[in-house]
């Protein structure tokens, strides 16, 4: 080592600089989203929570084909189904388990008649184990309760589809 | 003060009278203590975080200032548990044997010029013995844990602390050399008059050289091989839970301010104001930012604190041949040079010396 360095070194001129740095960070502007109160805001395109849709007279659209369940790569969707009395095709059991999915939207995608679609909400959670399973009864009732936000959401992003 | 308690308690002997006051001192000094170290675990969690462009703990209370208290009420409520193969004894007494002499050692420190608890003659020698005390703590938790982590921090601990107990004592040696007096009171006073004859001009080297051996000798970072959370997962203290980990905490945050404290009355005048030795000030009406008082130790204190999570926020861990090297390679000798480098001091009579 020659002096130079040793001067070089003895200066501390290194701690020096990474000190400036850490200073110079102590003063910046914090950009923290303080979560709960502030939210950022949420592309229409976002995957959230799965939903199934109805139509406007109240009927379900889902006509059993199985095609989402086909389409799933975790194999999260159920599916049964049986022929009703006027002679059409609908789901007896539709259950969705919600460790499994991955949000990746093939089903919404492979749906043919647009039920089942994933709403943009992202906050809900479950206590105990079986609520895992998310049946026909509440996969429809998340669908009536976000249907305006969803279709809206929906439109914005079809331009890209 | 100390008049309104002795008219208290006139018809006492003047001895249980004196008891009784430094125990009232004790007891000051110790609350505020606590008080410093629930702050001091804010304030690091707050700089830290401010220098990682994050906003640090802002839920408990307002700006978050109640954190460390709800996190204090946490740790007490936890249950302590003892490992099975771990002896019991030497187990729970470690903590205690670390708190206390990071507590003791604040008996000799003077705060101002009449607030010192037990102002004695070997008051430096009496902080150099209480400061290497700490370890035996450190070693016997490592070592009653029974956790091939807890012994290998505690080894770590051990040695880091003999490689700078010794450069620390020789920049101790310097400032003796330069005030004459191991006398804490009286090397305060030493260094009376302006910012230019405090010891940090003509020792400059030793007053860098104790601070750095300040800092690993509380085992913060970059030194803290003996926590090394990311080899040997939190090193001494790992079996601790509750109270006892509080403890080993307490006594971290108690040696970091105490090293402020003695970096700021050894190097940077103490109690000695930033202005005084400016005729023109004593005379205008500014004149109270001239006198000395306990204020300016603190300020002192507090900027050599916020250099410790400055710190902490910079720099990664030393390796552990590059401490051992930096220790002995590096600051011994620095410390030695200018020991001879104080004697040609003398000898020409600048700096300290030169009114002998």
């Amino acid at each position: 080592m020659n002096m130079l360095q040793l001067l070089k070194k003895l200066s501390l001129i290194d701690f020096i600089k990474g000190f400036i740095v850490t200073l110079k960070a102590f003063f910046r502007r914090k950009v923290t989203v303080q979560y709960p109160e502030v939210k950022t805001p949420l592309s229409p395109r976002f995957r959230g929570k799965l939903a199934l849709m109805r139509y406007d007279n109240g009927e379900e659209r889902c006509i059993a084909c199985k095609l989402c369940s086909a389409v799933c790569p975790a194999q999260a969707i159920t599916i049964e189904s049986e022929e009703r009395a006027d002679g059409s095709r609908r789901t007896v059991k539709f259950e969705i388990d919600a460790f499994k999915c991955i949000y990746c939207g093939f089903c919404e995608e492979a749906c043919p008649v647009d039920s089942i679609v994933e709403t943009n909400i992202f906050e809900y959670h479950m206590t105990e184990n079986h609520q895992r399973i998310q049946t026909k009864e509440m996969l429809l009732a998340t669908g009536d309760q976000h249907k305006d936000q969803t279709i809206k959401n929906k439109k914005k992003d079809s331009r890209y589809r | 003060m100390k008049e309104f308690l002795s008219s208290l308690l006139s018809s006492l002997d003047p001895q249980w009278m004196s008891l009784i006051w430094s125990l009232f001192q004790i007891a000051i000094v110790t609350a505020c203590l606590i008080l410093t170290v629930i702050f001091l675990v804010f304030f690091e969690r707050k700089v830290i975080g401010y220098m990682h462009s994050r906003v640090g703990p802002n839920r408990v209370g307002p700006m978050g200032t109640l954190q460390s208290i709800a996190d204090t009420i946490k740790l007490l409520l936890k249950e302590v548990i003892i490992p099975a193969k771990a002896d019991k004894f030497f187990f729970l007494l470690s903590p205690i044997l670390l708190l206390v002499p990071a507590l003791a050692a604040w008996a000799v420190i003077p705060f101002s010029p009449e607030f010192i608890i037990a102002d004695i003659n070997a008051g430096l020698l009496y902080l150099l013995a209480l400061t290497s005390f700490g370890v035996y703590g450190v070693i016997l938790g490592g070592w009653a844990s029974n956790s091939k982590y807890a012994f290998l921090g505690s080894m770590r601990a051990a040695a880091q602390m003999v490689a700078y107990e010794i450069a620390m004592g020789f920049a101790l040696v310097g400032v003796l050399m330069a005030s004459g007096s191991l006398k804490l009171g009286e090397i305060v006073a030493a260094q009376s008059g302006g910012v230019l004859s405090w010891f940090w001009v003509p020792l400059f080297p030793l007053f860098i050289v104790y601070f750095i051996s300040g800092i690993a000798e509380t085992n913060r970072h970059p030194f803290d091989l003996a926590e090394g959370e990311a080899e040997i997962v939190a090193g001494f203290h790992v079996e601790y839970s509750g109270i006892g980990f509080a403890i080993f905490f307490l006594a971290e945050y108690i040696n970091m301010a105490l090293i402020s404290v003695l970096t700021s009355i050894l190097f940077l005048g103490g109690w000695e104001s930033f202005f005084a030795g400016l005729t023109f000030l004593e005379d205008s009406i500014l004149a109270f930012v001239v006198e000395p008082s306990i204020f300016w130790l603190l300020i002192k204190a507090l900027f050599f604190l916020f250099v410790f999570v400055w710190l902490r926020a910079s720099f990664p861990r030393y390796r552990y041949d590059q401490l051992m090297s930096l220790g002995w390679k590096v600051l011994i000798p620095i410390t030695i040079v200018w020991i001879g480098v104080e004697c040609v001091m003398y000898v020409m009579q600048v700096g300290p010396w030169s009114v002998a």
